[in-house]
């Protein structure tokens, strides 16, 4: 239910998408910049400034997932609604997990253009290792969001949050692609991807069971 | 008409940092009653709603609704109350309906279409059911989220000023509205801070000072010029 | 209350003994976050006030000796190394500890209402715990599958007994210091709650 409002709301406003668009269409030009025509400098740090481009975007989506709620206080008329508020965390990162996905992919084909990539061998592959990553980054963000939703400075407390947190997940993520990328086989990084698979039940467990607490007050 | 306290608050105080709003708070209203509470800007009436609500925790004190208490049982309490406030909640960027269909399916409600048009045109909205929100008015706001509870008939209502701000027709409307509710079987707590339409609806009425009720009146025992006085004594003896 | 850190004799240069700060003092950071793990979970459970201060309390000495960590690391470094900095494994998941844990302490100090930070500092307490043993883990396996061996190992593997023993005393030192700080620092914070109702 909550992912059907925040689409609405999406589609008639638009202002995240664009946002984030722009945002990630942005990066990629400034990665164009900042480190030049050099082909073989640039084949290297690939997976680094792919995820870069994922994480920063990520932050600017995710931070918004509860402006709408800013108005109206609607925050206090979610948690006024009898019954268990986790399915609200889970509407919400299903919502941010879509959001996510979607740009991602944009920003995939973007700089396979860019960039030159050969990436229909790899596609599968490459796949699965985004949708690990973006669910662990997703269940933590969702989660800081709302907590920092109230927050005086929000804008720089979230990032400030949340990025520690992920490092380990960024890790895992950019030497899992970079696998990928020079064609090795997904069983190759076999325990990157088993780290990614916990960190993403950890987060959601724990998104679940603390958001009660979250919303309240 | 059955007379047990649906609402029930005991030695109710809440402190906020430095400031002790509420001090040995009690207050009790029985299903088919409505009570008024009157109090100067700040007296903290408002807080005495949302410990009420649930969303704020008492420091010391019970408050319990329909025997729930409300702090420790929040989840239930929420499904008995309805709460009016400053606020409307209600999501700028989609229609009324849209608005009611996921507030109501938040609520768990099965909603038909039928439910809806009835409650849209309960709150007369009904012809702007398919605008969005932003373009209201602000009695359109409070219409709209008095609807929510056209659908979900909660056993307590809780308003915080809701007279302020109607016009007229606006002020007649909600009252036929309370006291369809208070017929119901339900029980109304209403909040003021000057003497409107509230006083017509209600069969008592306190005067919250000094973070505690300082009287409680049935409404026929005093003339409004009486109650004026004392309110204004109160409220001066409590700043 | 805390006794002496008298670094036993090394045979290996003095610079090695800054080793006997910067292992225990590592481990002591752990204990602090493992602390306010359960701290959290007991808040979040009970809503008791002391949890929350034990939490509090022990999420800044527990950054206190993170840094301790980091800085003794650091100062290992540039006479052994020759670099003030290096991306081994241990400097490297304990700065990301530091920077996790301190963004609890801001947390804390940016939300005003108490009873809310509380709330959040507790659920972000249990976050950061969890995330531990993924820290450690992507770190290790970042430095040690990819790198030359010729880096330092987080630790020599096999070690003669004395050096075990000095490290086992120091650590109990630590922890020491450690109960004290954190006794004194909720002590203070009790207080602090106490002077504002």
């Amino acid at each position: 239910m909550v992912v059907w409002k925040d689409l609405l709301v999406e589609r008639r406003s638009k202002e995240t998408l664009n946002a984030v668009f722009f945002f990630g269409l942005l990066l990629l030009f400034l990665f164009q910049f900042a480190l030049g025509p050099d082909r073989e400098r640039l084949a290297g740090t690939l997976p680094g400034l792919l995820w870069l481009g994922f994480i920063l975007s990520g932050l600017l989506g995710l931070g918004r997932t509860f402006v709408a709620e800013r108005e109206n206080d609607c925050w206090e008329g979610l948690l006024l609604t009898p019954g268990d508020k986790s399915a609200i965390y889970v509407g919400k990162l299903a919502g941010n997990l879509l959001l996510m996905l979607v740009v991602e992919t944009i920003l995939l084909v973007l700089f396979g253009f860019f960039f030159n990539l050969e990436l229909a061998a790899v596609l599968p592959a490459l796949a699965v290792v985004i949708a690990l990553g973006t669910v662990a980054f997703a269940a933590v963000g969702t989660l800081f969001a709302a907590m920092t939703a109230h927050v005086r400075a929000r804008e720089l407390l979230f990032p400030v949050l949340l990025l520690p947190v992920e490092a380990p997940v960024l890790l895992a993520t950019v030497k899992a692609t970079e696998a990928v990328l020079l064609g090795e086989p997904l069983g190759s990084v076999a325990h990157w991807l088993k780290l990614l698979a916990a960190a993403d039940v950890v987060y959601v467990a724990v998104g679940v069971l603390t958001f009660d607490f979250v919303l309240e007050g | 008409m059955a007379s047990e306290a649906l609402i029930r608050v005991a030695g109710l105080r809440k402190t906020f940092g430095n400031h002790r709003v509420l001090d040995g708070l009690d207050l009790d209203v029985r299903a088919g009653e409505a009570v008024a509470v009157l109090g100067a800007n700040g007296a903290g009436k408002t807080t005495l709603l949302k410990v009420l609500a649930t969303l704020v925790r008492p420091t010391r004190g019970t408050a319990t609704v329909a025997g729930y208490d409300c702090a420790r049982d929040a989840e239930r309490v929420r499904g008995q109350v309805g709460l009016v406030g400053h606020s409307s909640y209600v999501y700028e960027d989609l229609t009324a309906a849209e608005n009611l269909t996921f507030w109501a399916t938040l609520a768990g409600l099965k909603l038909t279409e039928a439910a809806r048009a009835a409650a849209l045109a309960a709150v007369e909205l009904d012809r702007a059911a398919d605008e969005r929100v932003r373009t209201f008015s602000a009695g359109m706001k409070r219409r709209l989220s008095l609807a929510r509870f056209v659908l979900a008939r909660p056993r307590v209502l809780l308003l915080d000023e809701p007279f302020t701000g109607l016009d007229q027709r606006g002020k007649k409307w909600l009252e036929e509205h309370l006291a369809a509710f208070k017929a119901g079987g339900g029980a109304l707590l209403m909040t003021s801070h000057s003497f409107g339409r509230e006083l017509a609806v209600a069969d008592r009425i306190a005067i919250l000072a000094g973070g505690a009720i300082a009287l409680d009146t049935a409404r026929g025992s005093l003339s409004a010029d009486d109650i004026h006085r004392l309110y204004t004594l109160h409220a001066e003896e409590a700043s | 209350m805390a006794f002496g850190l008298a670094p036993r004799e090394a045979t290996q240069g003095n610079v090695q003994r800054i080793m006997y700060l910067h292992v225990p003092s590592v481990w002591v950071a752990y204990l602090a976050f493992a602390v306010v793990l359960v701290a959290s979970i007991a808040y979040l459970a009970r809503r008791s006030e002391g949890a929350d201060r034990l939490a509090h309390a022990s999420a800044e000495v527990g950054v206190l000796f993170t840094g301790l960590t980091i800085a003794t690391g650091s100062i290992w470094g540039k006479p052994t190394w020759g670099t003030w900095w290096t991306w081994d494994a241990r400097l490297t998941t304990v700065s990301i500890l530091f920077v996790m844990y301190l963004g609890y302490l801001l947390l804390r100090g940016m939300i005003d209402d108490r009873e809310r930070g509380a709330r959040f500092a507790a659920v972000l307490g249990i976050v950061a715990a969890f995330n531990i043993p993924l820290v450690h883990f992507s770190v290790y396996w970042w430095r040690t599958l990819h790198q030359p061996p010729s880096l330092m190992k987080p630790g020599p593997s096999t070690m003669p007994g004395v050096i075990v023993a000095a490290l086992l005393v120091n650590f109990a030192a630590f922890t020491l210091l450690y109960v004290y700080f954190v006794t004194r620092r909720a002590r203070v914070l009790r207080l602090e709650a106490e002077a504002e109702a």
